[in-house]
């Protein structure tokens, strides 16, 4: 096993059993920070898919942006914030519903399996690339590339993402405003 | 090189694991974390085929559109958390029980 396959399974493991954790504990805030080591190795995993400028965009968005607003949102909305910190060490496992288990697990034996059946018989492009020789490889540069595909091939979905962004920002501060008191 | 088959194992428990927290815990925002974290996933496999893909590169293009829709998805579910809260004093999706006042 080379280094780079050990390290792909650090962060492979690090995402999933800090998802877990996430997901079992009963304290919000630690499952708020939990969250944080999650998108970090997933950011990490997207580098070893050769994505490194999705990878960024990852920290730059969701690090840096989405999980700020979350952790606001979390202390603007819970009264027992300090309690909660405070006894969050008693409970440490919140009691799993067994029903979301049994969905969860059920989903999760679909979708390991269709990848398993993916993995052994290819789709017919993924075979016709590696014959042509179209696949990444960790020395090309697809930073270049990607911006010239986005303003050229891919201009149209760009510009409806853009306009989507701007309406959901407009819409997001409508619905947090003040009411005008009369 | 890192086999295709691996990055969507990863993606799947992943999405199981987000699928998990949107039905079991009693916290809108964790359900909103849930909801990020099957996004995650998406983008996840999204990337993993996108290697196959060097002239076009579509999967990381449409990586980062999802990206985008994803943050906006998260302001504007912000926005009505908020507001709920003020409404009913509590975030548990199950005391939300009225559409109208």
């Amino acid at each position: 096993m080379n280094i780079t396959a050990l390290v792909f399974y650090v962060f492979a493991t690090l995402a999933i059993g800090s998802a877990l954790l996430l997901v079992s504990m009963r304290n919000i805030a630690r499952s708020l920070f939990l969250f944080f080591i999650v998108l970090f190795s997933v950011a990490g995993l997207y580098v070893f898919a050769l994505a490194d400028f999705v990878a960024i965009t990852q920290i730059l968005v969701y690090v840096g942006g989405v999980l700020i607003l979350m952790l606001f949102a979390f202390m603007l909305s819970n009264k027992e914030l300090l309690n909660d910190l405070q006894i969050g060490t008693s409970h440490f496992f919140a009691l799993p519903a067994w029903q979301s288990l049994v969905i969860a697990v059920s989903f999760l034996a679909i979708l390991v399996y269709t990848s398993l059946q993916l993995g052994a018989d290819e789709p017919g492009w993924i075979a016709a690339s590696r014959e042509a020789g179209t696949v990444l490889t960790p020395t090309d540069q697809t930073i270049q590339h990607i911006g010239v595909q986005i303003m050229t091939r891919y201009l149209l979905p760009f510009e409806i993402v853009s306009v989507l962004l701007m309406m959901a920002l407009i819409g997001a501060a409508h619905l947090t405003r003040k009411e005008a008191t009369s | 090189m890192i086999p295709l088959t691996h990055f969507l194992v990863v993606g799947a428990c992943l999405f199981a694991i987000g699928l998990y927290a949107v039905l079991a815990r009693r916290n809108a925002i964790l359900v909103l974390v849930g909801i990020e974290l099957m996004i995650n996933a998406a983008i996840l496999n999204l990337v993993a085929f996108g290697r196959y893909d060097k002239t076009m590169y579509g999967g990381q293009v449409f990586a980062l559109f999802a990206i985008v829709l994803a943050a906006a998805a998260v302001a504007v579910a912000l926005a009505i958390i908020l507001n709920v809260y003020k409404f009913y004093r509590s975030v548990n999706p199950e005391d939300i029980k009225n559409l109208k006042d």
